[in-house]
């Protein structure tokens, strides 16, 4: 019988006098020159698994030099990740420079961490909520102590702040919702203070968390803030800390958590139990939601005339993959 | 401190109270503070030159009162209560060829004050409320003033009660209804009499009080928020602006046009002013930044984080990249650099800790050009 030279004939003829340690494909092999799908297909198989067995090799060979070496072993490498790869911000506070301790000292939030002020918090919407925001808002208002829940009959805000301050709220909150689904979130101190701009995504209201524990009490929830590092990340660090009243006697096992990473904030809600000292069991309660942060103006809401401390603009500030704002 | 003080090139004020100094070319910033203890009463509103050899600066405070700071001693040498808080901020500080000073408060008041003494000299109104007055630097005795809803005035020091040019309202628009009108900061044109205002409406006008019309002679929009500052391009061909959000541009005042936008600030703009000599606009705001970018090519080439808000600069016209020196010592010095440039390019690069600030700002700026070079592909 003749033997036509054909590439499956080749392919077989290299699979026979494949040896265990070397590679069967040359290196100037491409999957993508192969036109038919199925041969295509197993020879991609085929690549896959090569490269697999060749990464298990050299995984165990280095293990064994680990163990043959001992003590004298290299420490294991760390792998990148973004956060580790996190461009230095000089904007990141000194916890011993002074200017940014007075300038934190007597920033509009001052009232409140002296002691002067209690939170009371106005939680509204955008005109004509339905649904999941109206849930969100009075699950919110349950987490938040002293927080009431208003409904937006079309009233400007502008109007409204001068109408809280007067009747002593310290802080505006004004969910935004976009068809039946909350999508941002306005957080203005009341005063004269500085007014944040969220976007707000990936809510989950009670219902849906799983394994989750019986409703909040009234209990006021401690507060734990991750990760907010640079002199933006404090200001909004603070604005989160001024939303809950202050008490180091605090009773009640709730806490309530904004992590920061990669510029999202991610709140969640738990109780927690100490079983022994060194065991906690956790248990999540209320909505999760995370922000990004899209502005931050001086001054209440004003979004065409007043003056903005922060703005994101993505062409600009999203265009290096390790370097983050908060 | 002196010693400081004299290696700064660009001053500026902050809302903590504290005089800040950077100086360039030595990568510094320095504080310069004249109470032990630091307090929002001291609040820099506004920053002027006292003489123009440059050798003292004025600052005007938010409780009214006047310092002098001197450069030679780095100390602050005078204080000068010239206001009351009531009345408002300063908007306006000039200091007079004879050795009074001019001030001006938010509430409309423009006041003359002579070397010394409690009582002002002079005192006129300027409207309800300014956000800005300048005097001319051609004639001193001329003096701008605008404000919110207070359109442009002109007026002669030595006739104070009538103004010599008063602008008028723009004209009502396609509904006949009024234009609102704010005018925010304003500059005199060099060796002319012409004035550009920018307004919280997002426009800027140019005024020429030697013709009769009253109205704006040109226009000129920019975006769709507020323009806090403006500075004037050396030769008066352009002017730069800023607006709330951060977004500055460089308009051309012989068309009326947007020549570029200037990108990187991502804080409302409180103060700008553009180099004597050399194409440089420095700005700072409420981000806590002092940015240097190029006039010509718009891109960013110093920035410096100092870390309170930012509200008043002030330039030098000394150089700012390197002390003063005969252009000549410059180009032998710029001869010899190239020699030891090539040696630098044979050898190795190696990676050092410090330098963290500028492989951030390389890297910005590397990508940056990366960035427009993709976009000149697509």
């Amino acid at each position: 019988s003749l033997e036509v030279s054909h590439p499956i004939n080749e392919y077989r003829q290299k699979e026979t006098k494949m040896e265990p340690e070397a590679s069967s494909f040359p290196p100037t092999f491409s999957v993508s020159e192969i036109k038919n799908k199925q041969r295509r297909h197993l020879m991609f198989m085929k690549l896959k698994q090569e490269k697999r067995k060749q990464k298990m090799q050299l995984k165990k060979k280095k293990k064994k030099e680990r163990e043959a070496l001992g003590d004298k072993a290299p420490p294991k490498e760390v792998p990148k990740t973004i956060e580790n790869q996190r461009v230095y911000d000089e904007t990141t506070v000194d916890p011993e420079d002074e200017e940014v301790a007075f300038d934190e000292g007597t920033d509009e939030f001052s009232a409140y961490f002296n002691g002067l002020t209690n939170p009371q918090v106005l939680i509204t919407t955008s005109d004509r909520p339905r649904g999941r925001t109206m849930r969100f808002c009075r699950q919110l208002a349950t987490v938040i102590p002293n927080a009431h829940v208003y409904y937006r009959k079309g009233l400007a805000l502008k109007r409204i702040i001068p109408q809280c301050v007067a009747r002593n709220f310290t802080y505006l909150m004004v969910v935004n919702e976009d068809r039946q689904v909350p999508n941002g979130l306005v957080l203005c101190h009341l005063p004269d203070g500085p007014t944040a701009h969220f976007k707000v995504s990936n809510v989950r209201l009670r219902k849906e968390i799983k394994r989750r524990g019986k409703d909040p009490t009234e209990h006021s929830p401690e507060v734990i803030l991750n990760n907010f590092s640079t002199r933006l990340g404090h200001s909004i660090g603070r604005l989160f800390a001024a939303l809950f009243p202050q008490d180091p006697q605090f009773v009640g096992r709730q806490v309530a958590t904004f992590h920061n990473q990669r510029d999202f904030i991610f709140f969640r809600f738990h109780r927690y139990i100490f079983k022994n000292e060194k065991k906690v069991g956790i248990q999540e309660l209320g909505p999760r939601f995370t922000l990004k942060l899209r502005s931050l103006q001086k001054g209440t809401f004003d979004s065409k005339f007043g003056e903005y401390e922060w703005v994101l603009k993505r062409h600009e500030m999203d265009a290096c993959r390790r370097k983050f704002q908060l | 401190m002196g010693e400081h003080s004299r290696l700064c090139s660009v001053w500026l004020g902050s809302e903590t109270g504290i005089l800040k100094g950077v100086s360039l070319s030595h990568r510094q910033a320095f504080n310069f503070c004249s109470v032990n203890q630091l307090s929002r009463d001291q609040e820099v509103r506004v920053l002027a030159w006292s003489d123009p050899t440059q050798s003292e600066l004025l600052l005007g405070l938010v409780d009214g009162s006047v310092r002098t700071f001197s450069l030679e001693k780095g100390v602050f040498t005078e204080s000068r209560s010239l206001g009351d808080p009531v009345e408002g901020c300063f908007s306006g500080l000039e200091p007079l060829p004879g050795g009074g000073l001019l001030t001006c408060t938010e509430s409309g008041t423009v006041r003359v004050w002579a070397e010394t003494g409690t009582e002002p000299v002079t005192e006129l109104s300027a409207g309800t409320s300014v956000c800005r007055m300048r005097r001319s630097p051609v004639d001193a005795q001329r003096v701008a003033a605008g404000g919110k809803e207070n359109g442009l005035k002109i007026f002669d020091l030595q006739n104070p009660e009538r103004p010599v040019f008063t602008a008028k309202n723009l004209r009502d628009d396609w509904l006949d209804l009024r234009r609102p009108h704010w005018v925010r900061d304003l500059a005199f044109l060099p060796d002319s009499q012409k004035v550009v205002t920018c307004t919280g409406y997002h426009q800027v006008h140019v005024f020429d009080p030697a013709t009769p019309q009253r109205r704006p002679v040109l226009e000129a929009e920019f975006g769709d928020l507020p323009l806090t500052a403006l500075s004037l391009v050396p030769d008066g061909s352009a002017v730069v602006v800023g607006n709330t959000q951060g977004q500055m541009a460089i308009l051309d005042l012989r068309k009326g046009r947007v020549r570029g936008a200037l990108k990187g600030l991502s804080g409302g703009v409180r103060g700008l002013q553009c180099h004597a000599s050399r194409p440089l606009v420095a700005s700072c705001g409420l981000d806590r930044f002092l940015r240097v970018h190029g006039l010509e090519d718009r891109t960013l080439q110093h920035k410096v984080y100092l870390k309170s808000r930012l509200n008043c600069l002030l330039l030098s016209s000394k150089d700012l990249l390197g002390g003063g020196g005969a252009s000549g010592e410059g180009a032998e010095l710029e001869e010899v650099k190239d020699e030891e440039d090539d040696v630098w390019d044979a050898l190795e690069q190696v990676e050092e800790q410090p330098s963290k600030r500028k492989t951030t700002e390389e890297e910005m700026q590397t990508e940056r050009k990366k960035k427009k070079k993709k976009g000149g592909g697509v």
